[in-house]
């Protein structure tokens, strides 16, 4: 699917806070074929507005349409598209190793390491809790797996824009 | 429902009971496409709701304000597999401007009245509320709302004043400039501006198939159609202009054929209320949003502070052109001891003075209409454009015989797409609705018929109609009067025995069979390669 010209954008929406507004949001991608790679939606400090974050690869050309399209949908307030923008982006993932006993210490100068901790310890696995950018969680996931990855859960990507300093 | 009729037949509003679902949906398109305001209909849940389908996506994708209210079951029983429940939000969210499920009484009046003004504000389309049984029947105070605020909803109706002086300025110097309407001209009331820009500025006019009527059929700067049927001088001068000042189109592949090879020497400027519109197909150098009339009142208010010179002087090489484009590829047919289809059109709009609502169904009479009735006024010719549904024009006629009961409404019909919303003869002759059907019959499915017979070899894989009723005995069936021509001498005096008779009418015209509709740019070519009669 992927080619040169596929860039991975980051989309933050401002929507109405309601049934049925994250089904119209997806609808447009999913009705292209395009695969969303992580969504996070929750209550903004206004209770009558959430926040979508969404993260696709695509073609740009297809993107800046579904991009024009997400704003002309009733319940979509603001589009923000983080492509070329100055941005903080953080993701959390829950992670639960096997932690054989020979293990066991390199677990834990790991979650050292990435500055995560451990939040739930088993007989034998260990659930640890890692926040950071997507680059992080990625590199933290290929370093355990030797020792057993028995489940992720991941946030999917938040991000906002960085002020002008 | 039943406590929703319970209470309008307590009522002054006028209702029409349709025998299909899916006629309802297409009458109330038809009754806003001829009078410009909101139509709604009404249907029961399950099979009610799933059956406005089509007609809901034929409103969605030509831009047609209506409001459908769609029946639910009670609030508890909502996703519990309830008797004729179905998730019709969920099925019409690609194919509705917005929808609504109402789950509270007190939230019935603001919604509906955003309902309509959803509909009808910004690029209009068509809009679906759901009402759960106990919402209906539940008592609640009204309380009036005035104004509907959405936040996020805010139409772009002023165009960008930078963007003016821009335009005129292509346009001055434009040697060869060519305008082109489309549904977005007549939706917007911009057919005197369009009218007096193309005078001023002496550019030639055609239209899209949702834009016919937009600009005077009978106006010498008229071009006719564009695009796949288009006329030769229509597509040969949008391959040749310099300036194209495009009017509420959205440049379909029906319209551009091969987008690469679409006015290949022209500056476009693209006028549409719809950003998404603009820049979608074909690269614009001047974009503006904003409503069409007031976009072009206002450029035409620019132009009269302008020196523009010599329009008509500067462009007469261009117009002498055009000029020889109509005379030597104008459109034709041979007439000769078979009826021809386009024959009967053309004496249609003889004999009705181009004065009729036409409505068409889709297919090869649609293209016919288009090619051979001279609309000369807007809001007067009524087609299924962007989704193509056969069986639209029937019921589409009944909706605008409602909104114009002394008008003349002409449905122009295939044999095939006639059929498929037959049953509303009985609403017609119900409500005493005087449509005149006429049926090019050339007993096949016409158009893919012509498409096995251009690039499939002649091989007519079912689309031959066999068994076809007899239209005659089927109108006298329904208490309508039928009549029948087999000869090219039966069809004006046909014509004019049912057109004059004051109720419904089928009239069926035994047309030639193997007849295409010329000109034919194949899918996907540049619209200058045209198959030429």
């Amino acid at each position: 699917m992927a080619n040169e010209k596929d860039k991975r954008h980051i989309l933050s929406m401002l929507v109405d806070n309601q049934p049925g507004v994250l089904s119209r949001v997806a609808g447009f991608f999913s009705s292209r074929g395009f695969n969303i790679d992580s969504l996070c939606v929750s209550e903004t400090h206004d209770p009558l507005i959430s926040r979508i974050t969404l993260v696709a690869m695509g073609d740009m050309a297809v993107l800046e349409q579904i991009k024009k399209q997400l704003n002309k949908l009733i319940n979509v307030i603001k589009v923000l598209d983080f492509t070329d923008v100055d941005y903080v982006e953080r993701e959390t993932a829950l992670v639960k190793l096997r932690a054989r006993p020979e293990h066991r210490a390199e677990i834990l100068r790991m979650t050292g390491i990435f500055r995560s901790r451990v939040v739930d310890v088993g007989s034998d696995f260990y659930t640890v809790e890692i926040t950071g950018d997507e680059g992080k969680i990625n590199a933290f996931l290929k370093l355990v797996k030797n020792m057993g990855i028995k489940e992720v859960a991941r946030t999917g990507l938040v991000a906002l824009a960085r002020e002008k300093k | 429902m039943v406590d929703i009729y319970d209470e309008l037949i307590k009522t002054d509003i006028r209702h029409i009971t349709v025998r299909h679902e899916q006629g309802a949906v297409h009458a109330a398109d038809g009754y806003t496409r001829a009078s410009g305001k909101v139509g709604v209909c009404l249907v029961t849940s399950g099979p009610g709701a799933t059956n406005t389908v089509s007609g809901i996506a034929s409103a969605y994708m030509d831009s047609i304000p209506i409001v459908v209210l769609t029946g639910q079951v009670p609030t508890g029983l909502i996703g519990n597999d309830a008797f004729q429940e179905v998730d019709i939000v969920g099925i019409t969210r690609p194919c509705t401007k917005h929808n609504y499920l109402v789950k509270r009484v007190e939230d019935l009046g603001k919604t509906l009245k955003e309902a309509f003004y959803v509909a009808r504000s910004g690029r209009p389309g068509p809009v679906l509320v759901d009402l759960p049984k106990d919402v209906v029947k539940a008592a609640t105070t009204y309380r009036p709302i005035k104004l509907v605020h959405l936040r996020s909803y805010n139409p772009t109706y002023e165009p960008n004043f930078r963007q003016i002086p821009k335009a005129a300025a292509l346009i001055k110097e434009a040697e060869r400039p060519m305008i082109l309407t489309g549904g977005g001209a007549i939706l917007s009331n911009a057919s005197e501006a369009v009218r007096r820009l193309a005078w001023k500025i002496q550019a030639p006019v055609a239209s899209t198939l949702m834009g016919m009527g937009a600009f005077p059929g009978s106006d010498p700067l008229w071009l006719g159609m564009i695009g796949m049927h288009g006329t030769y001088r229509a597509n040969m001068s949008s391959a040749t202009c310099d300036l194209l000042i495009a009017v509420g189109v959205r440049f379909s592949d029906r319209v551009t054929g091969k987008v690469e090879k679409f006015a290949p020497n022209a500056k476009i400027i693209h006028i549409d209320i719809d950003p998404t519109s603009i820049r979608k197909n074909i690269p614009v150098s001047i974009p503006i949003v904003g409503d069409c009339r007031l976009t072009l009142e206002k450029l035409n208010a620019f132009l009269e502070t302008e020196e523009l010179g010599d329009p008509g002087g500067v462009r007469r090489p261009w117009l002498d052109q055009i000029r020889e484009w109509k005379a030597t590829k104008t459109l034709k047919y041979v007439q000769n001891e078979v009826i021809k289809p386009q024959y009967v059109v053309e004496k249609l709009c003889e004999i009705t003075n181009g004065d009729a609502i036409v409505a068409t169904e889709v297919g090869q009479n649609q293209m016919w209409a288009a090619q051979y009735y001279r609309f000369d006024r807007p809001n007067c010719f009524i087609t299924s454009g962007g989704l193509g549904c056969m069986g639209f024009g029937f019921p589409a006629a009944i909706g605008a015989q409602v909104a114009f009961p002394d008008r003349l409404v002409v449905d122009i019909a295939g044999d095939g797409s006639i059929q498929m919303n037959i049953q509303e003869m009985a609403t017609a002759m119900q409500y005493g609705l005087p449509v005149k059907i006429i049926v090019l019959n050339n007993s096949c499915l016409g158009m893919v018929r012509q498409w096995q017979e251009l690039f499939y070899d002649r091989r007519y894989a079912h689309t031959e109609m066999e068994a076809t009723p007899d239209f005659v005995r089927l109108a006298e069936a329904y208490g309508a009067v039928g009549l029948r021509a087999v000869r090219p001498e039966d069809v004006e005096p046909v014509l004019k025995k049912g057109l004059s008779h004051p109720g419904l009418v089928i009239m069926d015209f035994v047309v030639e069979k193997e007849e295409c509709v010329y000109p034919m740019v194949p899918a996907g070519a540049p619209i200058t390669d045209m198959l030429l009669v």
